[in-house]
């Protein structure tokens, strides 16, 4: 545990030195917040609730993918990586360092996020509501952080960049985050259900507000988690595999 | 007490045979050179010497046990060929990082004064010069008080004075009990740090000796002469034959010289040239039977 927090700090301390990181993964979910939410649905309480719920799962989404997308596999390129190989500790404390200071990085890209909601809408729920949210945020991280693994551990950091990039926008749209429960057009609310996104939003509007969410969005969420943690110990036995066999 | 071991130890990347059972043993208290030119495998024994690569045939050993195992790499440092530093942190939390991997870290600031760069503590490592942060890659090797510390060229890109320095901390550790094994195309490095040389060339060991043994053995001139025909001489290492052009590699040229002479050889064009220690490696190298080059030899 000890080893694990020295990579969480260590890897928060980079992150820090350069701000931009941080910046870029609150950037689209504040801005999609204050270009949808807050015009359309700011005054709805119920609405501008959902809302939040789902640019939150938003942010989650994009926190994960990228920064274990792309920071994986530019971690990988560093003779630095191999390095840390060498030192008495083995691969674990490592990972679970890189996840803490994951979770921590989707927490603070939350925040403007949250503010804006508590500000310049209407949304609002209770304490026990806001504490649950919070808790769901950690466990639909799962699917998004493996996804981001499994990119990162399987690809050269250019091809990461892109693949990160068109897995984020489809899934943001196809599960629905972009719009109100049962207001997207027909065809996303076909497919949504099958995406992981869509689970993930169900839990957390069920954390904010008075949702039931749906059986099979869930048995999908738990397809997809079991998944991609199989694609993401393949892809990271194979790096394994090729580079220190 | 032998403190890395390598027995038999074979490494293949694909079609490419890297290293070719191997055998060396480093016990404590010695300071040992492997010298070879680029490609010749030191890279890849001091990999496998670290749990970083497996062999594909043999076994490597570290303190008696598998270098795979975190636990039999608590005594042991290591500065890689390639110096890879995270950019953006400073250089007392680089050092702080990695030393908190180790149960009892050499303090910040006594380790970079001892190599020289107490004043860089607050620096970005990206901001460094090359050889600033050869020289914090070398540095962490020794933040968690090793017993054997493995040196991938150490002083590359290096300045002369920084180079010295290097070694004398190199010097320094080993005096008080360290031991080491570093690799290095200088001969001029090994033997101004090592005791015993083991020189690798095409994945083999080719010798293993004294750093005066070695030297003569590498230490070779390269006799060029035009000449018909040519008697059978003493101390040749090797001819190589350029049409008329004939030459003959030996450890003393001046003998051969006076052999050639007092043989009455029609000899023109005399030119005697040292050779590198690239050439003097090629011409060990390049002879599949290692003995005949007059080499001694563990194989």
């Amino acid at each position: 545990m000890q080893y694990a927090l020295a990579h969480a700090r260590y890897q928060l301390l980079e992150l820090v030195r350069t701000p931009v990181a941080v910046f870029g993964s609150a950037f689209f979910p504040a801005v999609a917040m204050l270009f949808f939410v807050v015009p359309a649905v700011g005054h709805d309480t119920v609405g501008a609730t959902y809302a939040t719920a789902a640019m939150v799962t938003f942010a989650v989404l994009s926190a994960n993918v990228f920064q274990y997308g792309i920071g994986v596999a530019e971690d990988r390129a560093q003779p630095w990586d191999p390095y840390l190989r060498t030192l008495p500790v083995g691969p674990a404390p490592r990972f679970a360092g890189r996840v803490l200071a994951g979770l921590t990085l989707t927490y603070l890209s939350l925040l403007p996020v949250v503010l804006i909601a508590a500000l310049l809408t209407e949304a609002r729920t209770t304490v026990a509501g806001f504490a649950l949210a919070a808790a769901t945020v950690a466990l639909v991280s799962v699917p998004f952080t493996l996804m981001g693994l499994a990119i990162g551990y399987a690809m050269p950091s250019k091809a990461a960049i892109v693949v990160a990039q068109l897995v984020f926008f489809p899934l943001a749209v196809g599960g629905g985050l972009l719009t109100a429960p049962g207001q997207a057009p027909a065809f996303i609310e076909a497919i949504a259900p099958f995406l992981p996104t869509r689970g993930a939003v169900e839990l957390m509007w069920t954390a904010v507000g008075d949702f039931r969410p749906e059986p099979l969005s869930m048995i999908m969420l738990g397809v997809w988690i079991v998944g991609l943690a199989a694609l993401a110990g393949w892809a990271y036995r194979r790096d394994e595999g090729r580079r220190f066999s | 007490m032998i403190l890395a071991r390598a027995e038999q130890a074979t490494r293949r990347y694909g079609d490419v045979l890297a290293l070719d059972r191997v055998d060396l043993d480093v016990s404590a208290g010695e300071l040992v050179g492997l010298l070879g030119p680029n490609g010749a495998g030191k890279s890849t024994l001091l990999n496998l010497l670290v749990g970083l690569r497996r062999p594909t045939g043999g076994r490597v050993l570290l303190f008696g046990g598998d270098p795979h195992d975190p636990a039999y790499r608590r005594r042991v440092g290591v500065t890689p060929q390639e110096t890879g530093l995270p950019g953006s942190l400073r250089v007392g939390e680089v050092v702080d990082f990695v030393g908190s991997h180790f149960p009892d870290p050499v303090p910040r600031a006594e380790l970079l004064d001892r190599f020289g760069l107490g004043e860089l503590a607050r620096r970005q490592t990206g901001g460094l010069s090359g050889g600033q942060r050869r020289r914090l890659a070398v540095a962490l090797a020794f933040v968690g008080r090793p017993r054997l510390v493995l040196l991938d060229e150490p002083t590359t890109g290096l300045d002369v004075e920084a180079r010295h320095a290097l070694w004398d901390a190199i010097r320094a550790f080993h005096a008080a009990g360290g031991t080491v094994l570093l690799t290095s195309h200088y001969l001029e490095e090994i033997e101004a740090l090592a005791q015993r040389v083991v020189v690798i060339g095409q994945g083999r060991v080719l010798a293993d000796d004294s750093v005066a043994a070695i030297r003569g053995v590498v230490d070779l001139r390269r006799v060029s002469l035009t000449v018909d025909d040519l008697p059978a001489l003493p101390d040749v290492v090797r001819v190589e034959r350029d049409r008329e052009r004939v030459h003959l590699l030996t450890g003393d040229a001046d003998q051969l010289v006076r052999n050639l002479v007092a043989a009455g050889v029609a000899f023109r064009d005399l030119e005697v040239r040292p050779t590198s220690l690239e050439e003097a490696f090629l011409t060990i190298t390049a002879d599949s039977r290692p003995a005949d080059a007059g080499v001694p030899t563990t194989v």
